[in-house]
């Protein structure tokens, strides 16, 4: 920290040790520093102090006067001259934290045997710390209905609530979802929601991890375990970007839930709901735990892996071969995809892009993001936000919470170039650009921007031509930064990993001579392919071509690309090799399907789109399953191109010996944005992104999760809907050559010519129901 | 849609006394009060939508304050002061009495919809005890006889004006909508001060 | 003897008292045209110079909060005017504004133009449907004479049933639009106040005196009073007294000064007990008849001046069953943000239910004070520190009363006896 202001120390002695902490910290905090627990419950280090619990009540005096009562060393910052007699020190703080302790309890029932809670309860472990053994209340407690579903996925408890308040001040302040708040008064008070809008918030698991008792329990986890049974083990999060610390608990080889971690710099101690609650795929009943091969009948039948192996080899070197990796692959995974297709097929034709996806992204990957070193923390220390092809909310939901922090905390500016306006970015107070959906090229360049300023971009800014090369100018001419937010967790490890067709790892073009020989020193190998790869459009082209006969397919869903009738069908032609955790379109269609590791079951590190390593031990051990490095390596060898990473170590150290490209990077070419339609009376042009929660394969049987998801809409401006006749509810048809949706409208702010949908939720599948997702004119009719 | 064109008008105009919106809550649940008799489902959420508010922030607030009514009350509503001074001075013996003759339970409706019954905290009338309130206008120094003799006139069409008050005791509805700041053009009837009030003006004059 | 002294309450006898006509008649609305054509800041000093204090309780000097309001700030400021009157016994806001709200609404211009607000909020409680008609006709016509509207506006804000909002920081999450409990200070309200923006919150006669200042002068006013607690105030008296009412006399007169005034205790009976300034202030009994009411005699005295709300009780009043009705009150109107207050009062309230009934032993007072030493100082605000005033100040002057009940296992009293209808009892 070495730029950061010198921050103000100030020394208080706290039960008769000196303990100097920056200014501003509370006196429970600073106790801490010295190892001092003070009991607390209302108190959280993320919240706005608000001193409802009263249990954290100590002594103070400040240059010699003291104040007449205990006070709530929650909410009081340390002073110079302040003295504090904690209950290790003062008889009174104890009597007083005693006393609020008793009173917590008269109605809290005893029923921590059969509690979610017992065994990791704040309430239950202070109060045999600072309790007094024995209560002395000897009437009725009080009686609410046993517990409420205000989710489908988080239940109440009113009687073992201690209204605490940390619930509804994390909706409220943290993710701006104040669907829970206190009802009713006194004693009375309780925690609701309004009795119609359940508690849809994307964060709502926060609130059942940071209940001081077991008021909130998840559904998923109800009655599952005992917290003294689980084995944890810190991980990471592998549904998104935004990289978050995990911790997994698991029993006898099952995970039964998955936490928050802690860590200040990336989610500090907060993670979404699909990262919490979606994890069952890996126990899925149909994950695929041996090797298959298609026979000559034309079935799937199990294999041996060395039979396996041998199949696959054979197959992919008496073809022109080219690499599919999905963005869920882990840095390590995607280093060994990229490594296989340069050293044992001989190619560049690598995409981890499997999804919509454009040469201009590519470029401007290469150009603006590989090696680039935004954070969090500067999301912190900005002027201004700039979203661009990305919706925090749905797409990388810690980065919402981080810019929400900094709206709510120091009024921090955000817009957002887009067709819509987002429930996520009127929360965050955000200046809406409405731009027609493929136009926000020129809309961008005319945003006014500092060095101070973030441009925040989504993947999703591929699919607008002209839109990545307006950000990329943008940011020349202001000198504000860019950071790329993919929705996907391995997409910025690829990258790195050259797990494309333009670049090798460590941001090295593939162009450069220099940057191949680098590599191949690394590799030890003599040389390495120098014509540039084909992107993932391209080498499906090439399939049906002829160019290409063989594909290796690692996480790849074919129906989130542009065509997905054109890669199901390259699929059926090629010799396809497969690498999934469980039956897929592709294992479908392949020649050969090798099972592999779930995220739990093995070690590795994804890169978040800061480019932090989020590195991670298995939870799960005991599984048969290997990683996807170690059957590449296996092909490899079987290939006589060995790849000399055997294990995830391995990869993590020659990965380590990349170095910095310091060589010249590819420079953008600029795209020009396509003409304006010019459309008629029934015709929109489609803008869509993928909600958080939706049809996504990791959240597969996950039912209590999608009871949160929101509602799949069709959205209209109020404009179209006065000419069309339409209100909210009204059912649009939404169609293009491919095919149809139909859904309820909704009436909102968006521009006139667009009409917004879910891209891949129950009912709004576009890709597979309209083939296509943005920019595209379709044809809408109230039916 | 239990609003009218000039209801949301009103609504409207309620919000823009304030400098920020969310202030015009208390007001709007006394608005709708005044149109619905208590605070229904469709008002909260009615509230929540002028306000760009959820509705749980609403139901939040409205479940706060005693005033606010789930269910229906009477025409008439009909509090007794049973804190201690006036419960002392007769305020028990009072709510005892219009109870059983009511027949309702604390927060009952008679059965004509006319009455319904509360017990109620200290209401800033205390020279007057035993004080019973009617739609929040003061009837003072109350006995069991005459409070049931009020509720009575009541039932029968004509209640009887409140000692400190309007001419005539307006409804439950209307007396809603003053609380909503809305000006029934009555501030000029009744007195301006009962004996109690006028005590020590009145020993001063006679030179104490 | 103390004299009465109605400058509040002067005109309260004219029948069109709460006019304007009546008003301006006696010279309404010319302190504010005095006081606006001073500079605020001497506004501020004339006030502080009177040695007014606040009138809802606590006693905070008024110009001193004023002068608390940063200046020069740039910034919104607001004052806001408690008229939430909800502490039980009191009542004298309630009929001051029902006799002359034009008062109020010209202490506030003057205060407004001290500390530079333009906005002045009347939060009145929302139980007194003709009060608000007539503070809302006031302001009407205060718009229509062009004393509103050109620099001051009043808003009228009418709540809707909670104690609670009577405490300052409660009253204005209560005016923004929020469930009514107290926040946390620091920040206090003349730094961050109504909207996050620098606010002074009054009581209703702190800023109804204002007027009268300005017009007389803080000499004046000053020189009425005790030492430190300067001017007039209403003196509220109910309960077992011959004449209930209101009484406006120089701080510093004493119980037995205004018991004589409203005819002594009612015929035939004697005073048992008294709170000096409302239900939360510790009670007094007989031997405190010759306190001097301002608000270092009552404190010294072991309670405080309050409101000057005095409820008198005679020997047919059981005290137990007198504390357990407050205490049921203070139950009923914890907001419950914190524990010791949502709790507390919920578990006093069983313990005095029981005595009341006499069940119970003499632990069990042991019990009952222990309890309120866990719940006073110990709560978010002073809800709960006024809750178990009566309770202690009872066990410290009724102990036996207790012990007698509890020996009776059962109540002692006649509630019918205590009634305002009860049958005249002969003798004195």
């Amino acid at each position: 920290m070495t730029t950061a202001a010198a921050v103000e120390m100030i020394t208080v002695v706290i039960d008769g040790f000196e303990v100097s902490v920056a200014k501003g910290t509370l006196i429970i905090r600073a106790a801490e520093q010295l190892g001092i627990q003070i009991p607390r419950f209302c108190d959280h280090p993320l919240l706005d102090p608000v001193g409802a619990c009263r249990q954290c009540l100590v002594d103070i005096e400040i240059n010699g006067r003291a104040f007449p009562k205990p006070q709530a060393s929650c909410t009081i910052p340390v002073e110079p001259g302040m003295i504090v007699k904690t209950q290790l020190t003062s008889a009174v703080a104890d009597k007083a934290q005693k006393g609020v302790m008793e009173l917590l309890l008269i109605n809290h029932p005893l029923d921590c045997p059969v509690c979610d809670k017992g065994g990791e309860c704040p309430l239950q472990n202070q109060a045999m710390s600072n309790g007094q053994g024995q209560s002395r209340y000897e009437g009725v407690k009080r009686r609410f209905e046993k517990p409420i579903n205000i989710s489908s996925q988080v239940l109440l408890d009113r009687e073992r609530c201690i209204l605490c308040a940390r619930c509804t001040r994390f909706s409220d302040e943290i993710a701006s979802d104040p669907f829970i708040t206190l009802n009713e008064r006194g004693a009375l008070q309780q925690v609701g929601i309004y009795e119609k809008v359940p508690f849809k918030s994307y964060f709502s698991g926060n609130t059942v991890q940071i209940c001081p008792v077991g008021a909130l329990t998840g559904a998923s986890y109800r009655f599952r375990a005992r917290p003294f049974d689980l084995v944890s083990t810190p991980s990471a999060c592998e549904h998104c970007a935004s990289g978050c610390d995990m911790r997994t608990d698991v029993r006898r080889g099952k995970t039964l839930r998955r936490l928050a971690g802690d860590d200040a710099s990336v989610n500090e101690e907060w993670n979404c709901d699909k990262g919490r609650w979606a994890f069952k795929y890996v126990t899925a009943p149909d994950r695929l735990t041996h090797p298959l091969v298609r026979n000559e009948a034309g079935d799937l039948v199990e294999a041996s892996w060395p039979q396996a192996l041998a199949v696959a080899a054979k197959g992919l070197k008496e073809h022109a071969s080219a690499v599919l990796v999905g963005g869920r692959a882990t840095y390590e995974d995607a280093y060994g995809y990229s490594k296989f297709a340069r050293v044992a097929l001989g190619t560049n034709d690598i995409d981890f892009r499997s999804r919509l996806s454009s040469d201009e992204e590519r470029e401007f990957l290469a150009s603006c993001v590989v090696g680039s070193t935004t954070t969090y923390r500067d999301i912190d220390l900005a002027d201004r936000i700039l979203l661009v092809g990305f919706e925090p909310e749905e797409e990388s939901p810690i980065v919402f919470l981080r810019l929400n922090k900094n709206v709510r905390k120091r009024g921090l500016k955000i817009a957002a170039v887009a067709s819509k306006l987002s429930i996520g970015v009127e929360k965050l107070k955000g200046e809406f650009i409405k731009v027609a959906p493929g136009q926000e090229a020129a809309t961008i360049a005319a945003v006014s921007l500092t060095a101070k300023s973030i441009i925040l971009v989504g993947e999703r800014a591929s699919e607008s031509a002209g839109a990545l090369s307006a950000v990329s100018a943008l940011a020349d001419s202001t000198g504000a930064k860019i950071a790329w937010i993919p929705r996907r967790a391995g997409e910025r490890g690829a990258l790195e990993a050259g797990a494309i067709g333009n670049l090798l790892p460590g941001g090295r073009p593939v162009a450069d001579a220099a940057a191949r020989v680098d590599i191949a020193t690394l590799w030890s190998t003599s040389s390495l392919p120098s014509i540039m790869g084909r992107s993932s459009d391209e080498i499906i082209a090439a399939v049906h071509s002829g160019a290409i006969g063989a594909l290796i397919v690692g996480g790849v869903d074919p129906l989130d690309g542009a065509n997905s009738a054109s890669a199901l069908a390259a699929l059926e032609k090629a010799f396809v090799v497969a690498l999934e955790i469980a039956p897929s379109e592709v294992t479908m269609r392949a020649d050969v399907v090798l099972p592999v590791a779930a995220v739990t079951e093995k070690s590795g590190s994804f890169l978040n789109w800061e480019g932090r390593a989020r590195s991670f031990e298995a939870a799960v051990h005991g599984s048969l399953n290997r990683s996807d490095l170690r059957i590449l390596s296996m092909i490899a060898q079987e290939m006589g191109s060995p790849l000399n990473l055997g294990t995830v170590t391995a990869a993590a150290q020659e990965i380590s010996k990349l170095g910095v490209w310091e060589g010249v990077r590819v420079s953008m070419v600029p795209v020009s944005p396509e003409k304006i339609a010019t459309l008629t009376g029934d015709q929109f042009i489609l803008n869509s992104w993928r909600r958080l929660l939706d049809c996504g394969t990791l959240q597969k049987g996950e039912e209590n999760l999608a009871g949160t998801a929101r509602a799949t809409i069709a959205v209209i401006s109020p404009n179209r809907a006065q000419s069309m006749g339409v209100a909210d509810g009204d059912l649009l048809k939404i169609s293009t050559t491919v095919g149809s949706v139909t859904l309820p409208a909704l009436v909102e702010d968006i521009h006139d010519d667009a009409i917004w949908a879910p891209r891949n939720s129950t009912g709004s599948q576009l890709l597979v129901n309209l083939g296509v997702a943005h920019g595209a004119v379709v044809t809408v009719v109230k039916i | 849609m239990a609003y009218s064109s000039e209801d949301l008008a009103t609504m409207d105009s309620i919000i823009k006394r304030y400098p920020r919106s969310r202030s015009a809550i208390m007001p709007l649940l006394h608005f709708v009060q005044s149109r619905i008799g208590y605070v229904n489902g469709e008002g909260i959420e009615l509230i929540a939508k002028l306000l760009t508010l959820e509705s749980a922030e609403v139901s939040a607030v409205a479940t706060f304050y005693t005033q606010y009514k789930r269910s229906p009350v009477g025409e008439y509503h009909v509090g007794v002061c049973t804190n201690t001074l006036c419960a002392v001075m007769g305020g028990d013996a009072i709510f005892a009495g219009l109870k059983e003759h009511l027949g309702v339970e604390n927060n009952g409706v008679t059965a004509d919809g006319k009455v319904s019954l509360e017990h109620i905290e200290c209401n800033a009338a205390c020279d007057y005890a035993p004080v019973v309130m009617a739609n929040w206008e003061f009837y003072d120094n109350q006995s069991v006889a005459s409070s049931k003799e009020l509720v009575d006139s009541m039932r029968s069409g004509n209640p009887k004006p409140p000692t400190r008050g309007p001419n005539i005791l307006v409804t439950w509805k209307e007396a809603s909508a003053v609380l909503a700041g809305i000006n029934d053009g009555k501030a000029n009837e009744g007195v301006q001060a009962g004996e109690p009030t006028l005590l020590g003006l009145k020993l001063w004059k006679e030179g104490k | 003897m103390t004299k009465l002294v109605p400058v509040l309450s002067e005109h309260w006898d004219e029948k069109d008292s709460f006019t304007i006509q009546a008003y301006t008649r006696h010279g309404g609305y010319k302190a504010a045209e005095k006081a606006l054509a001073m500079d605020p800041d001497a506004v501020i000093q004339l006030v502080k110079d009177s040695g007014l204090r606040g009138r809802g309780g606590a006693g905070f000097p008024t110009g001193m909060k004023w002068g608390f309001i940063p200046q020069g700030d740039n910034k919104e400021h607001y004052l806001v005017v408690n008229a939430d009157e909800s502490e039980p016994g009191t009542c004298k806001d309630t009929p001051l504004l029902m006799a002359n709200p034009h008062v109020l609404i010209e202490g506030c211009i003057i205060a407004a133009h001290a500390i530079r607000a333009k906005y002045a909020f009347i939060y009145i409680r929302g139980e007194v449907t003709h009060v608000v008609r007539r503070v809302n006709q006031a302001i009407e016509d205060a718009y229509k004479a062009g004393h509103l509207g050109k620099g001051v506006e009043i808003i009228l804000h009418v709540g809707a049933g909670a104690y609670i909002c009577g405490e300052e920081t409660a009253l204005l999450d209560s005016l923004e639009g929020f469930r009514g409990q107290p926040r946390l200070r620091p920040p206090f309200p003349a730094i961050a106040g109504l909207y996050a923006m620098p606010t002074v919150v009054n009581n209703v006669e702190s800023i109804a005196s204002v007027p009268a200042i300005v017009l007389n002068g803080a000499q004046w006013y000053q020189s009425m009073g005790t030492e430190k607690s300067k001017g007039t105030t209403l003196y509220s008296l109910s309960g077992h007294v011959k004449n209930p009412g209101q009484f406006e006399a120089p701080l510093g007169i004493t119980l037995r000064e205004l018991l004589e005034l409203a005819g002594g205790i009612r015929q035939g009976h004697r005073l048992k007990f008294w709170t000096p300034g409302g239900s939360s202030t510790p009670i007094f009994t007989d031997a405190h008849l010759d306190i001097p009411l301002d608000y270092e005699g009552v404190a010294e005295a072991g309670s405080m001046l309050g409101t000057k709300a005095l409820q008198i009780f005679d020997e047919t009043t059981s005290i137990i069953r007198a504390v357990l009705r407050w205490t049921e009150f203070y139950k009923h109107e914890s907001c419950g943000k914190c524990t010791p207050c949502r709790e507390g009062t919920w578990w006093l309230v069983q313990i005095l239910r029981d005595l009341d009934a006499g069940v119970g032993t003499e632990e069990d007072l042991n019990k009952l004070l222990d309890i309120c030493d866990n719940i006073a100082g110990r709560s978010f605000c002073a809800l709960a520190d006024g809750a178990v005033a009566p309770i202690i100040s009872s066990l410290q002057y009724f102990r036996q009363e207790y012990l007698d009940q509890l020996a009776n296992k059962g109540s002692l009293f006649d509630p019918m006896e205590s009634t305002l209808f009860a049958p005249a009892k002969a003798g004195a």
